[in-house]
């Protein structure tokens, strides 16, 4: 049986970041990519604006991938590609995966496990629309796919369902491609996507998007032919009266990413309902020891910059750990955050520099980030707004904070009036 | 007044332009390159644009490709169309010009993927 010191799941760009980081920090590792080729999502990503926080350069999706496969094949770290892992076991030395290929059925050993699998759409199953089921409901995603990887237009004149970034993205691709894109409808009074891509992706093109509004029906027998559109109160119900009727041949949605965990929850990894990813700790250790979470499987990113950095953070964890006992606390969030991470830290782990991800849960102006232990706040960031599709990230001190395993540590944003 | 988000990085910061006895005053922007933004907003707006140009090889239909910088914002289309125009015969790699100098405009479309020398 071949034996590795780390296995990585998934060859998007955390699991690249990790495999190089785990490699570089002296893991014998391997990387298990179910597709044909290595660098995820990014493959289908060819605008740009990858790499601004990295790089300070604005590459498309695939510069930024082959930047990292580059090193990833000049390192010569090993990768089986069109792999799928089909089970996962504990033994006393770490992890049993049985992995399937064309070449057949392997097990391989190894003592740690990195799940960068990424995230999935939300589908037409997870939206309630009524009428009959045509084709030409599609997500964002595979539009995206059909558009940029196979060369074919999905659509001559759509309609977008939610504000997702892909969905913005996608807006004005098929916009440039010739496609009419009559309009982006949003339930929810904000926007979901970056403000950005609502200037770059729909302001620059003239595509109207629709606040509080949402679609409520297909037509259409074969192929879609229309949708009733329709505005939302308060409580996401339709208003009567508001309706209707577009026509078009395709419905995009855009309606939202879910971390994929199930290889996760099989091994037992507890998940945070805020993320929809797993708890993890400072070292982006799970609950289970050994296995590490990062990337879109830990929590959906906005920033490509952020799921590398995440990648390395988890590969250099993972070639460094050893099974000792735990001695952690849970990081409570207060309700004004839409989620934070790490959401548990390890007091005998090193903490001074641990890399604090968090999204308000509401457009804010003028506030303070605090971190506050016990009821004394320790540390305070002032913002002049904070913005939930935009994602923030600190690097904080907690080794600083004198820890006990009684602390109570609360993250907190604070609102100043005329701030 | 008027109100403009910058694009130039992810944080997406709302600015205000006022004028002032003649003079430009721009407020809420973060860093400087969101002031530099704003005046090219107003004088001659600039865009980049990303998309695919048709390739004969059947293993991979499209490759990706960008501008190398910005473009003039009304020319998009114009870009577009030319880059419409392309049939690649050729292995051509990332980073490699697909349309050089296109339509004068001192810029050239290059490829941004080595998927055809990799398959
Ligand atoms: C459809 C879609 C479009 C997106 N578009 C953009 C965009 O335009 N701009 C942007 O900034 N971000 C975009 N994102 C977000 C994007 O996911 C992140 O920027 C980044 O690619 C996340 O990296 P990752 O490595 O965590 O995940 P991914 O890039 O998704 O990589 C995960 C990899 O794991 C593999 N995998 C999953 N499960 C298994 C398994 N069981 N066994 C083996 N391999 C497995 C997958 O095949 C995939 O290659 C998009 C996401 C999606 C889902
Ligand atoms: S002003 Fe600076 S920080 Fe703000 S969006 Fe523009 S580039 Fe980014």
């Amino acid at each position: 049986m071949r034996k590795y010191d780390c296995l990585v799941i998934g060859g998007g760009p955390a699991g690249l970041a990790a495999a190089i980081s785990a490699h570089k920090n002296g893991a014998h590792t391997l990387l298990i990519e179910r597709e044909a080729r290595l660098g995820g999502i990014l493959k289908q990503c060819i605008h740009d604006g990858f790499g601004l926080v990295r790089y300070g350069e604005k590459l498309s999706g695939p510069e930024y991938a082959e930047r990292f496969i580059d090193v990833f094949n000049e390192e010569k770290i090993e990768a089986l590609t069109l792999t799928f892992v089909t089970r996962i076991a504990k033994t006393v030395e770490g992890f049993a995966v049985t992995l399937v290929n064309r070449d057949g059925v392997e097990i391989v050993a190894s003592k740690t496990l990195i799940l960068a699998t990424g995230c999935r759409e939300r589908t037409a199953k997870q939206v309630s629309i009524h009428g009959t089921r045509p084709a030409g409901v599609f997500t964002a995603g595979t539009a995206q796919h059909f558009t940029n990887l196979l060369g074919e237009m999905p659509t001559k004149k759509c309609v977008i369902l939610g504000s997702g970034d892909i969905g913005l993205i996608m807006a004005r691709r098929l916009t440039l491609e010739g496609a009419e894109v009559l309009g982006v409808y949003e339930a929810k009074p904000t926007p979901s996507g970056l403000t950005r891509n609502i200037h770059q992706c729909l302001h620059d093109y003239n595509i109207p998007l629709y606040l509080s509004h949402t679609v409520t029906r297909v037509f259409g027998e074969d192929r879609l032919s229309a949708v009733e559109t329709a505005e939302v109160d308060e409580k996401m119900q339709p208003v009567p009266g508001t309706e209707a009727i577009v026509d078009c041949d395709a419905l995009i949605l855009s309606v939202g990413l879910i971390p994929e965990n199930e290889l996760a929850e099989a091994l037992g990894v507890a998940l945070d309902p805020k993320t929809k990813g797993p708890v993890c700790n400072a070292q982006l250790m799970t609950c289970v020891d050994g296995v590490f979470s990062c990337g879109n499987a830990l929590h959906v990113n906005d920033l490509v910059d952020y799921v590398s950095e995440s990648g390395e953070n988890a590969g250099e964890n993972a070639a460094k750990y050893a099974k000792r006992p735990r001695n952690e606390i849970p990081v409570d969030s207060s309700g004004a955050l839409l989620y934070a991470v790490p959401q548990r830290l390890d007091l005998a782990a090193d903490n001074s520099s641990v890399q604090l991800y968090f999204r308000s849960r509401e457009v804010l102006d003028g506030c303070t980030f605090k971190i506050i232990v016990d009821g004394e706040t320790v540390f305070s960031k002032k913002y002049p707004f904070l913005r939930p599709p935009e994602m923030e990230k600190l690097t904080v001190d907690f080794s600083r904070f004198n820890l006990t395993p009684q602390s109570k540590i609360t993250l907190d944003i604070e609102v100043k009036p005329n701030a | 007044m008027r109100e403009l988000v910058c694009i130039v990085c992810p944080k997406g910061c709302t600015m205000h332009i006022d004028e002032k006895d003649g003079e430009t005053i721009i407020t809420g922007n973060t860093c400087k390159r969101g002031e530099k933004f704003a005046i090219s907003e107003m004088t001659e707006p600039k865009r980049t644009i990303c998309s695919t140009v048709r390739t004969s090889f059947d293993e991979m239909p499209v490759l990706p490709v960008r501008v190398s910088d910005e473009i003039p914002k009304d020319r998009i289309f114009d870009v577009m169309a030319e880059i419409n125009k392309v049939c690649l015969k050729e292995r051509v790699r990332r980073g490699e010009p697909v349309i050089k100098n296109v339509l004068g405009l001192g810029v050239d479309v290059i490829a941004t993927s080595d998927i055809l020398k990799d398959i």
